[in-house]
């Protein structure tokens, strides 16, 4: 049933690479992101000023909320072995059908939120079936989704339209002390995937049709259903991206999915989490750190005002330096 | 040839569309023109093609292209005398850049996704951070002329991708080509006879870069110095690259039919243009396109079909 | 299942804590739809398709009146004048002492904002009672710039300069931030007055009738005019386009055609090679942004035609091409020493000194008569010209010139 007791099986390993192995991705992640935490400080307090005030906690938080979102769903199309790259456009899309869905009304909400999860599902479902049934490439077939969108987005729309009532805005300024309740709602997307992929069978699933697509449809998986799940999940996570951004906008915005980068941003965010591209291997808990060592990374930038040149130099490094860490410590796996 | 033949019936026919509406497109200028045009997608998707067929990606190769305009611009700001070494160090960058990801993406074992990925944040910040933020200097007429002059009738760009067609070829036909198509065919089963996988992976991010150094001084001769001269090219190149029947994962296509996919996504443009499909809904009818073709040419599979594979192809392509 | 205890407790108290009650960062008033988005008559007629539902006439009219109007101040600092000011007092926000200022940036990613954004910095070394100067830059995302101008809220700003990514998005954000503390908007506005103050030039719509007046006085009757866009959806180039399209359908000249061109200079090419192919002859070329400017000339150039009337922008490039060919142009601006502007205006706001409510900067265009004045050889190709940044320290290699 699992992806990883499959390979492991098959393959005694030595004891030295067995130790190395112990050594998660994921904790690396978290130590990296508390250095950046300690360092950040430091610099900051060189600088002259107070890295950890409300502010900016409340303002890494916001700040990742979103992408945060995002990648949850993204890791789990990568780790069923598929990756996504219509949820920029889809955000925006769905930005769009929250506000012009709610058009202002409290009323509203319940059908916007319904819409909005609809939209992003069959999204998911059209990028899964053609995935699986067509046979076409992920990458090609969420760029083509992400094309089909973004005409669509552009011809219907040629600036932010529709408006999201008072009370639904509150999902994006609310907070509980210095806890925003955006952070909440991805706390509780991320916690809904953990729970997915470590305690139901369709999360050994993933894992498994990651891991090696062949051996888990000879272990009786229905591979492609599994794919298909995964990519109505990731479509999903996105059109609760575009919730949350359009509560924050208060409006829908045909480009907030793309000047945010949501694509490429979460796929990156996915593999810091020390998730493999190739899939099977890693975890939502990876992702969060991931996410937040970004956020942290920016907020750190932001504070010693950074030019966004530098601080792109900085995130090429950080993310290949970070997946060339990971891939020592995995050599033993592989051959 | 039997892979390079849907393709090739898709653009032909495409090439017939746009001469319907656009007479000019038969005359020599005309058609001249649109391969001038096309002629920097076509060397970018023939470099892409390289690291595709071995089973990775290049996704810096836009990013590199900007790099190589406003390189270009600054070191030789107006001076005619610059253009030649400032050209030899722009290919030298583009080999490099090359260099660098494909050492990454082998000996580090860091999936060419992330390292083009992350590469393609280093290069465009790097590059506006030492102009700082916008291009300056310019380029000279010199430079220029490869992009926007010609050589009697023919442009000079048609001519240097009739000759960085032609190398591609040879490159295919040769050995390497061989162990590039076994690499990304199965890693392990060219490893046991005997090629050298690693530095076979390498030699095609070299290509690539060096692809996206020509692509970058024919756009800056073309068009001049833009920041946003190279950007979405990346894409645009895979997806001509599979357009042309090219298999993402590696192992499977030709170079003729990856830069055919690039001349045929050119056509599509111009006939888009020419039937007046609105700006934005363009978009829409590229992405079913691609997922059309490529959907189309995973239908090859069954057995049943194989029986005659290019006109089934050919048909459906069109539609 | 003793492993999804967390789990659980952390619903559990967030529920909890949710319903205990929770602060909010948000304004408390509704935001309005967008101030702009009134129905304009759908007009069609001579090939520019329908009116965009930007337009909105009382705004064109004022726009093109101002036009004409004496800016008030010293004509040598066109960035401290105003044109009708309605002054407001500010008073209240008077302040001893060095001055915080912050400021969130929309992005810098292009030149126009690179030149704007050199001028600030420029400005505020000018001013020794700026102790310290804060700024972020958004990169071009509403919701980080939203985050962005919480953020500076508590880091002890005495004024708060704003330029926004996107008038409607930032509307929230800009009203909490007007109740703590004296807030400058600039370039794009927000759907709200409470700012102090709100600086730009005189707009879009001049911008766009500058040029399509131009044309219709150069192009013969029935000539033919190609418009190129840079993208739709962009309220400051829908405003230009608007009012360009209200002068082509009242005139003679004929719109081939309206395209858009991404601000790509190769695809611009293309497209005008197109048409030229196409019409066998352009007599006019309008365009909302000057960026691709040269590359349209170019592409006449390389057809072997003679470059019909242009429409440009302030940027180095198109002024040489248009010296060097002797062009029949015109380049309307949106100047961008109107970054200066913000920086004197905080500091007047914390003096207690008057300010206009809004703050309109002339907004002069370049004519064959005023060209060489601004043609400058020694700045970088994409630098724009009415940068009013000639006499600050620094210049001009500040701005990537070299000195000469």
């Amino acid at each position: 049933m699992n992806g990883q007791s499959l390979k492991q099986a098959g393959r005694p390993a030595r004891p030295a690479v067995a130790a190395l192995r112990e050594i998660d991705p994921t904790k690396v992640i978290y130590l990296a992101l508390a250095a950046t935490l300690v360092i950040g400080w430091v610099l900051v307090a060189v600088d002259g000023g107070d890295f950890l005030t409300v502010e900016t906690i409340v303002g890494i938080q916001q700040r990742s909320a979103a992408l945060g979102i995002v990648a949850v769903g993204q890791t789990l199309a990568i780790l069923a072995g598929s990756l996504d790259l219509s949820v920029a456009y889809l955000i925006s899309l769905c930005s769009l059908v929250a506000a012009e869905t709610m058009a202002g009304r409290d009323g509203g909400i319940a059908a916007g939120v319904a819409a909005v999860l609809a939209v992003s599902a069959l999204v998911g479902l059209v990028n899964g079936m053609v995935i699986t049934r067509l046979r076409v490439h992920a990458f090609i077939a969420t760029l083509g989704t992400a094309l089909i969108i973004k005409g669509v987005v552009d011809h219907l729309y040629d600036g932010p339209a529709g408006s999201v009532p008072d009370s639904f805005q509150r999902l994006g300024y609310d907070r509980i002390g210095p806890v925003p309740v955006s952070a909440l709602l991805w706390a509780a997307v991320a916690a809904a995937a953990w729970f997915l992929l470590r305690r139901t069978r369709l999360g050994h699933r993933i894992y498994a049709v990651g891991g090696d697509e062949e051996v888990a449809r000879l272990s009786g998986v229905r591979t492609d259903r599994v794919v298909v799940l995964t990519h109505v999940l990731c479509s999903v996570c996105a059109g609760v991206a575009g919730l949350l951004l359009a509560a924050r906008l208060g409006a829908g915005a045909p480009t907030v999915g793309t000047d945010g980068g949501y694509d490429l941003e979460s796929i990156a965010a996915v593999v810091l989490g020390g998730t493999a591209l190739a899939g099977g291997k890693g975890g939502v808990a990876g992702t969060v750190g991931g996410v937040l060592l970004l956020a942290v990374l920016d907020s750190v930038f932001n504070q010693l005002e950074v030019n966004s040149f530098f601080k792109d130099v900085v995130r090429g490094l950080v993310i290949v330096i970070a997946v060339a860490v990971y891939a020592r410590r995995r050599k033993g796996r592989q051959i | 040839m039997k892979r390079t033949l849907p393709i090739l019936v898709v653009l032909a026919v495409l090439l017939a569309a746009i001469a319907l509406v656009n007479p000019f497109f038969l005359e020599p200028a005309g058609f001249l023109a649109f391969v001038k045009r096309a002629a920097p997608l076509v060397i970018l998707a023939a470099g892409q093609y390289f690291v595709i067929v071995s089973g990775e990606f290049d996704l810096s190769v836009g990013s590199l292209v900007t790099v190589e305009v406003v390189v270009a611009a600054r070191l030789i700001d107006g001076q005619e005398s610059a253009t030649w070494w400032v050209l030899l160090l722009l290919i030298a960058v583009g080999l490099l850049v090359g260099l660098l990801n494909g050492v990454v993406t082998t000996a580090l074992r860091v999936p060419s996704f992330i390292t083009t990925l992350g590469m393609m944040l280093i290069l465009s910040g790097a590059v506006f951070l030492w102009t700082g933020g916008a291009p300056r200097g310019a380029l000279s007429e010199a430079f220029r002329t490869f992009g926007r002059g010609n050589l009697g009738p023919v442009p000079w760009s048609v001519l240097i991708l009739l000759a960085a067609g032609a190398a591609a070829i040879l490159l295919m036909r040769s050995d390497f080509g061989r162990r590039l198509v076994a690499t990304g065919d199965n890693e392990r089963a060219a490893a046991l006879s005997g090629v050298r996988v690693a530095r076979t992976r390498i030699l095609a991010f070299v290509l690539s870069g060096a692809a996206a150094a020509i692509t970058g001084i024919l756009l800056g001769g073309f068009a001049g110095v833009s920041a946003q001269v190279g950007q979405g090219l990346e894409f645009s190149a895979i997806t001509a690259v599979v357009l042309g029947g090219v298999a993402l994962g590696g192992g499977r296509g030709s170079v003729v039919a990856a830069m055919a996919g690039a001349l045929t996504l050119e056509a599509l443009f111009t006939l888009l243009n020419l039937y007046g499909i609105s700006g934005a809904l363009e978009f829409t009818v590229q992405g079913v396109i691609i997922i059309a073709a490529v959907a189309v040419g995973a239908l090859r599979l069954p057995a049943w079909l194989a029986k005659h594979p290019p006109r089934k192809q050919g048909d459906t392509h069109v539609a | 299942m003793s492993r999804n205890r967390p789990l659980v407790a952390l619903v559990v108290t967030s529920t909890i804590v949710f319903a205990a009650g929770c602060t909010s960062d948000k304004p408390p008033a509704a935001t309005g739809q967008s101030a702009s988005a009134s129905a304009a008559p759908a007009a069609t007629g001579a090939g520019t398709g329908e009116q965009s539902k930007f337009f909105v006439q009382a705004d064109f009219d004022a726009q093109l009146a101002m036009r004409t109007k004496t800016p008030q101040g010293d004509a040598s600092r066109p960035w401290e004048q105003a044109i009708d000011p309605q002054m407001v007092s500010t008073a209240k926000y008077k302040k001893d002492g060095g001055v915080h200022l912050c400021f969130s940036n929309a992005a810098v990613n292009n030149p126009w904002r690179q030149v704007g954004w050199k001028s600030m910095q420029a400005e505020v070394a000018l001013h020794k009672e700026i102790t310290k100067f804060t700024a972020l830059d958004a990169e071009g995302k509403d919701d980080k710039q939203i985050s962005d101008i919480a953020e500076l809220q508590g880091q002890g700003c005495d004024a708060l300069i704003v330029s926004p990514n996107t008038t409607a998005t930032l509307t929230p954000a800009v009203k909490a931030a007007c109740g703590k503390v004296p807030v400058i908007v600039f370039d794009r506005g927000v759907d709200t007055d409470c700012p102090v103050t709100f600086i730009n030039p005189i707009g879009g719509y001049a911008f766009g009738a500058d040029g399509a007046e131009f044309l219709v006085e150069k192009v013969p009757a029935g000539g033919k005019v190609l418009a190129l866009r840079i993208l739709p959806g962009v309220d400051v180039l829908e405003t230009r386009w608007s009012a360009a399209k209200a002068t082509f359908d009242k005139s003679q000249v004929q719109v081939v055609g309206v395209e858009f061109t991404d601000g790509d200079a190769a695809k611009t090419k293309s497209v005008v090679s197109d048409y030229i192919q196409r019409h066998g002859k352009i007599d006019g070329v309008w365009m909302d942004a000057g960026a691709t400017a040269v590359a349209a000339v170019e592409a006449f150039e390389d057809a072997g035609q003679p470059v019909p009337a242009m429409v440009g922008e302030d940027q180095q490039d198109f002024l040489q091409k248009w010296k060097d060919g002797g062009l029949t142009a015109i380049a309307p601006t949106y100047p961008t020493y109107q970054w200066r502007t913000p920086v004197i205006a905080a500091l007047k706001i914390l003096a207690g000194e008057e300010v206009p409510k809004t703050w309109k900067l002339p907004q002069p265009k370049i004519t064959s008569d005023t060209l060489d004045t601004y043609l400058r050889p020694n700045m970088p190709p994409l630098h724009y010209a009415l940068c009013g940044c000639e006499e600050m320290p620094g210049f001009p290699e500040n701005w990537g010139g070299k000195k000469s």
